[in-house]
C-alpha cells in the first residue's frame, strides 16, 4: 500500500523542529488522499525518538545502529532506499536542511523519484500533487508538479505548523543490511563550533543589522557609530561575512544565529529566507532598503523605503537630541 | 589534479523588480545584468587554489545558452584551462535533473579526480544540481562546504550545519563537493588574463555532440507558472525625506520604550 513517507530528522539524539513540520502537513494531505502516513527513524538508541513520533504516524520505522548515530549521508541513502522500496511512497518529505538537502538528490535517484526542493506549500488539486516554491531569493513564487504520479520534496523549515497529534503508530524496527555496513566512500570525522570573539548577539535587547546594502567598507563605521548612539550589537547577513567585514558570530540566518532582541534595525538586507528564519520572532523590526519590494519587508513591523546610507546618519542625530532631551 | 567546475550564469535581482514574462514560465531580462552565480565564484576559486598547490587542470562546464560564455569566459580569464559549454535548442524546460544529467553526461567524457559546483544557484535556488550529478556519476558527495583539504586520495572537508555548527567528514576522491559562499576569497581577473581569455577556443557540445537521446534529458518535474507572492505585509511604511522618516522613527521607539 501506497503512503506518505517522512524521513524524521534528528542531530544527536534530538528530534528538530523540521520533523513534526513535514509530519502535520503529511497528516493533512493523508487524510485527504486517504493514504498511511510512514516515518523513518535513523540513529543511535532510537527509543524514545520512535516512541514520540508514534503519535504522528501509522507505522515508525526505526533504524538504530551505532553507523547512524551521525548523518552520513551516504549510509542513510542505502537504508532508506531499501525501506522505501518495500513501501513505494507517493510522496516522500525531508527536511529543506544542511542534512535533508545532502541526502535528496541521490536518494531520489536512487528511487527514480521526482524531486521538488525548498517546498513553501503543498496542496492537492484535482487529484494532483502542486508544490509552491520560491526562486530569485524570494522575489518570486512559482507552482510546480511532478511529472509522474509521486515524488520527493524538501521542506523549508518553519513553514508548516506543527500540530499536536495522538496516534498510536506501530513502531517497526529494523536492521542496516551487513552489506552497507562497510566500504563507505565517506566518514564522519566530528562537530566543531564557529569561534565566538566575545560578543554573543543572541543576548542583545538592540542589534543593528546590516546586509550587503551596505556596499563597501567604507560605510561601516557610520553604522557603527549609530549602533553606539542607540546602544546596540551590531550583527549582518552572510554576505557581510564572506566579505570579511564581520566576525562569523556576527551572522543571523540559518547558517549563523537566530536572535529575539526587542529592536531589530534591519539595514540593506532583502531579506531571503536564511536571513529571516534567524530573525523574525523579533519584537520589533525596522527595516531600510531602497527597494520597495524587497521581502525583507513581508517581516517588518516599520518600513523605510530610501537610501540607509542618508537615513542612518540623520537617524543617529534624532536619537541623540532624544536622548539628551530625555 | 584535474578539476571540473560548473558555472552557472544568473540575473542579478537583489535590487531589480523580477517580472513573469508572458509565458510564464521565465521572468522579463531585457533590463537585467547578469554575472556569475555567487556560490560558483567561491568553487572557482576554490578549484584555482588547488590547481596552483597541486598542478593539474581546471575545466570550465556551463549548461545554457550562448551568453553563457560570458561566465566561461571569466573563469579562463581567471586562470582555467578550458571551457565547455552545453546547450541544444531541445533543452526547453529544463529542470533540475536535465541540468545535472547533461553537466554529469559531459563530466564522463573527461579525467577528473574532483567536481566542484556551488551550493546554490540565486534564480531558481534548487540546491540539487551539483548532487544529482553525484548521484548520477555514483560520486560521493558533499554540500555547504566551507573547507575543502586535499589528503592524498581523499578529501577532509568541512560543512555547515544550522546554528553555526560545522561537520568534519571525510571523502574518497574523485567526488563532487558543492561549495558554499565565504569558502575562500575570489580573485579579480587581470586585464591580462582578460585579454587571453577572449582568444581561447570554447568547446560547444548539443545533444547529439554529447550522446544523448531524447528521453534522456526530459525534465522530472513541470514549472507551471511563476507569479509575484502576495506579501502580507504587516510594515507599517513611513514616508518622506530622510530627514521626516528619521524623526518618525525615533519618535516610534521612545513611544514604544525600545530605547
Ligand atoms: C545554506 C545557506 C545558508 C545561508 N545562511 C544564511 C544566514 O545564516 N544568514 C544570512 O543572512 N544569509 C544566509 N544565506 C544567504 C542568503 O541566501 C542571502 O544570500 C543573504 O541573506 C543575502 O544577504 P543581503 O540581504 O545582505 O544581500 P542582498 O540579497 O544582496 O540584498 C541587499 C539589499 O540591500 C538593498 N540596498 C542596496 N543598496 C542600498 C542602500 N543604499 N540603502 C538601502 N538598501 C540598499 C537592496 O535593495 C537589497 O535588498 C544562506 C544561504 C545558503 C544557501
Ligand atoms: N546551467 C548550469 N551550468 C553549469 N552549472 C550549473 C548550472 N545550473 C546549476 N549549476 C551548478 O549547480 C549548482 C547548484 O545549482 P542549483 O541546483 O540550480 O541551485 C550551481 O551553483 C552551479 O555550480
Amino acid at each position: 500500500m501506497s503512503c506518505i513517507m517522512v524521513l524524521a530528522e534528528s542531530r544527536q539524539g534530538n528530534l528538530r523542529d523540521i520533523t513534526f513540520e513535514m509530519l502535520a502537513k503529511a497528516n493533512e494531505l493523508a487524510n485527504q488522499m486517504n493514504l498511511k502516513v510512514n516515518v523513518l527513524c535513523l540513529g543511535k538508541n532510537n527509543e524514545s525518538m520512535a516512541k514520540n513520533l508514534s503519535a504522528y504516524a501509522y507505522e515508525v520505522f526505526s533504524i538504530d545502529d551505532e553507523l547512524l548515530a551521525n548523518f552520513n549521508s551516504e549510509i542513510y541513502r542505502k537504508t532508506i532506499s531499501k525501506v522505501a522500496q518495500e513501501h513505494k511512497p507517493s510522496l516522500f518529505f525531508i527536511g529543506h536542511t544542511a542534512f535533508g538537502i545532502d541526502l535528496a538528490p541521490s536518494l531520489a535517484h536512487e528511487l527514480n523519484l521526482p524531486l521538488i526542493t525548498d517546498c513553501i506549500e503543498i496542496i492537492r488539486e484535482d487529484s494532483k500533487i502542486v508544490a509552491t516554491r520560491q526562486m530569485y531569493s524570494g522575489k518570486l513564487n512559482a507552482r510546480v508538479l511532478f511529472k509522474e504520479q509521486s515524488g520527493m520534496m524538501t521542506i523549508r523549515s518553519g513553514t508548516f505548523k506543527p500540530a499536536e497529534l495522538k496516534l498510536s503508530g506501530n513502531i517497526v524496527t529494523k536492521p542496516i543490511p551487513e552489506e552497507f555496513k562497510t566500504g563507505h566512500a565517506s566518514n564522519f570525522l566530528g562537530y566543531e563550533e564557529v569561534p565566538t570573539t566575545g560578543i554573543d548577539i543572541t543576548k542583545a535587547d538592540i542589534i543593528v543589522a546590516i546586509g550587503r546594502g551596505i556596499k563597501e567598507q567604507k560605510n561601516m563605521p557610520a553604522v557603527e557609530d549609530f549602533a553606539k548612539t542607540i546602544g546596540g550589537e551590531l550583527a549582518c547577513t552572510r554576505p557581510v561575512i564572506d566579505a570579511g567585514w564581520m566576525p562569523k558570530d556576527r551572522q543571523v540566518g540559518s547558517s549563523g544565529k537566530t536572535v529575539k532582541p526587542k529592536l531589530y534595525i534591519a539595514l540593506g538586507i532583502s531579506g531571503a529566507f536564511q536571513h529571516i528564519s534567524g530573525m523574525k520572532s523579533a519584537q520589533t523590526i525596522v527595516a531600510v532598503n531602497k527597494d520597495q519590494n524587497a521581502p525583507i519587508f513581508s517581516v517588518a513591523h516599520y518600513g523605510i523605503v530610501g537610501d540607509l546610507l542618508k537615513i542612518v546618519p540623520m537617524l543617529k542625530d534624532k536619537i541623540k537630541e532624544m536622548k539628551a532631551g530625555a | 589534479m584535474n578539476i571540473l567546475v560548473g558555472l552557472k550564469r544568473v540575473p542579478d535581482t537583489a535590487e531589480a523588480a523580477v517580472i513573469p514574462d508572458s509565458t510564464g514560465k521565465d521572468i522579463i531580462k531585457d533590463r537585467l545584468t547578469f554575472s556569475l552565480n555567487e556560490a560558483d565564484n567561491y568553487a572557482l576559486e576554490e578549484a584555482l587554489l588547488l590547481k596552483e598547490k597541486y598542478g593539474g587542470t581546471v575545466t570550465l562546464l556551463s549548461f545554457g545558452p550562448k551568453a553563457f560564455e560570458e561566465v566561461l569566459r571569466m573563469g579562463m580569464a581567471k586562470g582555467a584551462d578550458t571551457a565547455i559549454r552545453l546547450w541544444d535548442e531541445k533543452f526547453t524546460n529544463a529542470d533540475y535533473f536535465t541540468v545535472g544529467k547533461v553537466l554529469a553526461t559531459a563530466c564522463q567524457t573527461l579525467p577528473y579526480d574532483l567536481i566542484l559546483t556551488g551550493c546554490m544557484a540565486t534564480d531558481d535556488g534548487y540546491a540539487a544540481v551539483g548532487l544529482t550529478m553525484a548521484a548520477i556519476l555514483g560520486l560521493p558527495h558533499a554540500t555547504y562546504v566551507s573547507k575543502i583539504e586535499i589528503q592524498n586520495s581523499k578529501a577532509k572537508i568541512r560543512r555547515e550545519l544550522e546554528g553555526g555548527l560545522l561537520e568534519v567528514k571525510e571523502i574518497n576522491l574523485p567526488a563532487v563537493l558543492a561549495v558554499q559562499t565565504g569558502i575562500n576569497t575570489p580573485r579579480y581577473s587581470s586585464i591580462l588574463g582578460i585579454k587571453r581569455a577572449a582568444a581561447k577556443p570554447i568547446t560547444v557540445l548539443d545533444c547529439a555532440g554529447l550522446n544523448l537521446a531524447d528521453p534522456d534529458f526530459l525534465a522530472k518535474t513541470i514549472l507551471e507558472k511563476l507569479y509575484i507572492p502576495i506579501v502580507e505585509s504587516k510594515a507599517e511604511f513611513l514616508e518622506g525625506a530622510p530627514d521626516e522618516v528619521s524623526t518618525q522613527l525615533a519618535k516610534i521607539f521612545k513611544e514604544k520604550g525600545v530605547l
